[in-house]
Parts: C-alpha cells; structure tokens; sequence
C-alpha cells in the first residue's frame, strides 16, 4: 500500500520523491517564462521578429544585436532574478515565522535598504554601485536589529514580525527626514531610487545578481528541506535530528541576503516577497515551502508586472511595484475567495 | 562520507545502562528546576517518571533526549556523553515525543509519519525501501493505515496523537521516550497507548521512557517506576510494588489515599481516601 504521496523514483540506492503537482506548476511557470521572456525581448517601441531576436540571442548581430543584448535582454534578466530572489527570500521567512505578514518588506528589510540607500545618495553622494553598497548593508544592518529585539524569548514568528513593523514604521520616517534634509538633486535621486524601477539597469547590476543567486539559491534550495522540518515544531523537528537553533539562523541569513540582493539592484519593489510564495503555495495545495515553485512565481511576477508597465502605460514611467501589487494583489484575492468558496461548499 | 553503516546499534546488555544521567542541574527559563540529578534507565524497562505538576519531570525527559542542555552534569548515551553524538546519530538512537507538536497545514497523515524517517535520509536517498515499510509498519501498529491519504486537519484529537506516535515509532529506534503520551486522549484509547508501549517493551525489547499524570496507569504497566517530587528531586526508584505506599503518595502528591492491590493486575492501586463529613479528609 502506498502511504506518502508523490511519486518516488529509485535507482539503486538513490531515490528521490517528486510530488508531481510540484512538477506540474514548474513545468507550467517555466512555459509561461519562456513566453513572457520572448515578448519582453520582442515587443516594444521596436517591434521585432522571433527570428531577429534568435539572431541577436545567438550573437548573428544585425540591427536588433543593440535593442535586445543592451536593453532589453539584461532588463529581462534582472526582472528574473530579482524576482526569483524575493520569492525565496518570502517563501522562507513566510515558513520560519509561519505568518503570511513574515515577509521581508513588511518587517522592514525594504524601509532599511532604503535607509542604506539614501544615507549613500545623501551623505556620501554616491556612485549607483555605493548606493547598491548601502542598501545592502542598510538591508542586513535592518535585519540584525530586528533578530536582536526580537530574539529575548526566541524567535517566536508573531512576535518578529510586530517588531519588525514597529521597525519598518520608524525607518519609514527616518527615510521621510533625510529627504528633508536633501538637496533638491540629491532629493530626485533618492526619489528616483525609492520609487524601485528596472529603468536604467544593465549588465553591471544583472552580474553582481547573478554572483550573488549563485551561492543563495542553491544553498536556500539545500536547506528547503529542513524548513519542512521547522514546521513541526521546534520540539520536534530536534528530536528528529535536526540542528534546530542553526538551521534557523542559516535560513535567516539566506532569506535577508536574497531580499537584501535584490533591493540593492532594483531599489525596493513590493508585494513580490510577499505575494509569490503564496500564490505558488496556493496553486500547490500541499504543505511545505516549495522554494523552487515560488522562485518560479516571482520571476515570472516581476516579468509580467514589468512588461506591462513598460507597454502598457507607457509613456508613463510607472514603478514597476504597481504592477506587482496590482496583479499578484488580485490573483491572489482572487484565489483566497475562490479557496473560501470552495471551502464553504 | 562518514554516514553510518553502524545504525542504532545496541550494545551488549551486559554492559552498564544505555542510558544514564549523572549529576544533572536543569534550568527552564534561568529557574532552576532539578539539581544533582542521578538516573539510570534499566534497558529493555518500561520506565514510567511520575510526579506533581511542575516537578520537573518533562524537563528531565527533555535533558535525557537532548533536547535541552544540562546547567551541569552529563547524559550518556551508549556508553559516551550525549552532547558529543551529532544530531542525527542521536535521532537514530532515540526518539521522543514531545508533548506538543504542529502539523503542517494541510499535510496528509502518511507524509506526516514519513518525517519520522528524516534522520535516516539523505538529499540523494529521499525514500528508500526501508523509510516505506517504517512508515507502513508503523501506521498498521498504531491503527492509522488507512487514514494515510486523510489530511491530519481532519482528525479527532485521539486519532492525531497516535499519528504522532506512529511518527516516532517510524524512526525506529530502540529507546522511546514518551512525554504525557496519554493527554487527548479518552480512556479506552489511553490504554490502546499504553498498551502498544507494552507491546514494543515485551516483545521488541525496546526500552520505553514514559512521563504520565495517571498513578494507577503508572503503577500497572511501569517495569520501573521513578517519582519525583516537586524542587526536581527523585524519592523512589523500582518496581512500582517495591515503592508505591500510602506514605509516598501523601508525601509527594499530598493526597490522603490507601493503596489496595489492583484486582485485575496484582499491583498496587491508589485509591483517595473517603471524604469525612465536616472536615478534610486523612490518611
């Protein structure tokens, strides 16, 4: 008789088991990426061939090699990753507090990144690489503070994330004050970078990203295993022989380090963090973090949301955070009440 | 890699106890809770701890499974202290079960008793032959089989407590350790429990430590019986007929009582001593 669900694939003594709903919504993200990736390359103020973006992709150059290998390509790209990053950052830190609100722009990592930012853009009036620098450090700086209040009674989920509000509340009006103080120009670069766009991104920002995923994604992959475990129970996930205390403080880190990557790149953009992981966990209806589904979800949420800002109301230069909020904001409603309903019936 | 081909395996009974506690001091939220603590789990018992409420005696489970570190004093576990096994080693040796656990929202009670397979697996070994016939095994001891498929939301609080059981019973180690494993549950299944860690005791030989409120429960199936009083301190060690006495139960539960022999199974049973009219009663 079969017990577990999935289905389990065994050779010799390796067997691995696969839920193949998992399988499934990848297979379908993945689909919708290649299709979302092709007309971001494609359309635009200059509408290109399938043929002439292959050509410009594989390096036959022509005249579409400008518009898609340095404009249109590393914007793609960028939207991929820093979407795929805060995902994962959400899907963990959503599963370590097991609140829905445990995500990183709500318990302040955002208004901290932005602190890091403005301070670099204000005080040290920096290069975009420094201001990237601060909102790292401002980021990781954010994160620290919150564990240590945080950490007295141990890391109880509700109360992180009351702290981290409260955190994000008053960084919130930290970052008010220094626009104050700004000159008018340092003020529209902090205004410019605060509003969290991937306007005048390239390949600089695409490759330190790229860097950055490549050692915390695997790693946060590695460990999604044992966020499972943490949702039994701190008890009893140490009585099945997991190193609770520093599992927990890994996944931290890889969590504020994916969010504090992508802020850094993009300035802040909401709602990703929050809304990718639940809608992956949604479509999944099954328990678990699912990382690698909710990476997938938010690559291609902040694809989509991009593209549409940039066609769809353009000339307008729209953050793309509207976007996201918009539509990750009303799919999501859309499948809560859906998931009512049925729950109802 | 260094992954044990040397699973949980017991050492000659001859030998001291497999596991032990010497000299331990145990704080629960910087209060002292038990100090200069000396226990010795006789192999292959049924080991019952009983006592007040607030007397330390989950707290000491929990310091036998390391699942709180000691203030002083060791744990041994076969033979070498139990701080020094890695984390997994000592989850293939012994398994608890906590008094509380969460499940996660909307897992079924098969993949739910499937984490108990967790310290025997690995990245590349997700769920091999043996983690499926634990698992089943462990389902059909407990009476779970056929809720596999169910969603653990869905259960009665008594049907749930023994998938928690058939989760630690799937990790298959030889020593159990049982915090209160009887609360949520009614009487007719208290005693399926009860009887199912006999079972194990008798016929595995395993040795089975259990934390439980009920005194005649305690005295009945309890090869070994360790009370304790409150201030952590151990007052009687044995065989429930050698300790259990009206004056110990007086002492350590303040309880006017006498202590009559069990019709049904020779040992001692406490019962409360009749209220007299217009006073409290006395012993």
């Amino acid at each position: 008789m079969k017990v577990v669900s999935g289905v389990v694939l065994r050779a010799g003594s390796w067997s691995v088991r696969v839920s193949p709903r998992a399988a499934g919504l990848s297979g379908v993200l993945v689909l919708l990426l290649v299709v979302v990736s092709g007309l971001a390359l494609a359309v635009g103020e200059v509408r290109l061939t399938v043929g002439e973006v292959v050509g410009a992709l594989t390096g036959e150059g022509g005249g579409a090699d400008f518009i898609v290998n340095t404009l249109r390509l590393p914007r793609l790209l960028l939207a991929l990753l820093v979407g795929a990053a805060l995902a994962v950052s959400g899907g963990i830190l959503q599963s370590l507090t097991g609140n829905a609100l445990g995500s990183p722009d709500i318990i302040g990592l955002t208004n901290g990144a932005a602190t890091g930012a403005l301070l670099a853009i204000i005080v040290l009036h920096g290069s975009m690489t420094q201001i990237a620098v601060g909102a790292l450090v401002g980021g990781l700086a954010t994160a620290l503070l919150v564990y240590l209040l945080a950490f007295g009674r141990g890391l109880g989920g509700f109360r992180l994330v009351v702290i981290g509000i409260g955190v994000s509340a008053i960084l919130l009006a930290v970052n008010s004050y220094l626009i104050t103080r700004a000159t008018l120009q340092e003020a529209l670069a902090a205004q410019t970078w605060l509003i969290g766009s991937l306007n005048n991104r390239g390949w600089p920002q695409v490759g330190s990203v790229a860097v950055a995923l490549a050692v915390l994604l695997p790693l946060a992959f590695w460990y999604g295993r044992r966020l499972g475990m943490l949702e039994l129970g701190d008890d009893t996930a140490r009585a099945l022989g997991l190193p609770v205390g520093g599992t927990r403080l890994v996944l931290l880190v890889l969590s504020v380090g994916l969010a504090a990557v992508g802020t850094a790149a993009t300035g802040p953009i909401w709602f990703v963090a929050l809304a990718a992981p639940q809608l992956s966990r949604r479509l999944l209806r099954s328990a678990g973090a699912g990382l690698l589904p909710a990476a997938l979800t938010g690559a291609v949420l902040l694809a989509v949301s991009d593209f549409a800002v940039q066609r769809i109301f353009s000339p307008a230069l729209l953050p793309v955070g509207v976007a996201t909020g918009t539509i990750g904001g009303l799919y999501l409603s859309w499948l809560l009440v859906s998931e009512s309903r049925k729950s109802r019936a | 890699m260094t992954v044990t081909s040397e699973i949980s395996e017991a050492p000659p009974t001859t030998g001291p106890a497999r596991l032990r506690a010497e000299g331990l001091t145990l704080s629960y939220d910087r209060r002292t809770v038990a100090e200069s603590l000396g226990l010795t789990i006789p192999d292959h018992s049924f080991t019952v701890i009983i006592g007040p409420n607030a007397c330390g005696k989950s707290t000491l489970l929990k310091a036998l499974a390391r699942m709180i570190r000691p203030t002083a004093g060791t744990v041994y576990l076969d033979g070498a202290a139990i701080a020094s096994y890695r984390s997994r080693e000592v989850a293939r040796r012994l398994g608890l079960l906590p008094q509380s656990s969460s499940a996660p929202n909307g897992i079924t009670v098969g993949d739910l008793v499937a984490r108990g397979r967790y310290p025997h697996q690995r990245f590349l070994r997700q769920w091999s032959t043996e983690d499926e016939q634990a698992v089943a095994e462990a389902m059909r001891q407990t009476g779970v089989l056929e809720l596999a498929d169910r969603p653990v939301d869905d259960l009665s609080g008594g049907q749930r407590q023994r998938v928690w059981l058939a989760m630690v019973l799937a990790q298959q180690t030889s020593i159990l350790l049982l915090d209160e494993p009887t609360t949520f549950l009614d009487i007719s299944h208290q005693f399926d429990v009860l009887d199912l860690c006999a079972d194990l005791h008798e016929q595995r030989g395993h040795t089975v430590v259990a934390v439980l409120h009920d005194l005649n429960q305690a005295c009945r199936y309890a090869t070994h019986l360790v009370v304790m009083r409150a201030g952590g301190e151990i007052v009687a060690e044995g065989a429930p007929a050698a300790v259990v006495t009206a004056e110990l139960v007086e002492d350590v539960f303040g309880l006017a009582c006498r202590v009559v022999e069990d019709p049904e199974s020779g040992t001692p049973m406490v019962v409360r001593a009749a209220r007299r009219p217009g006073g409290r009663s006395t012993g």
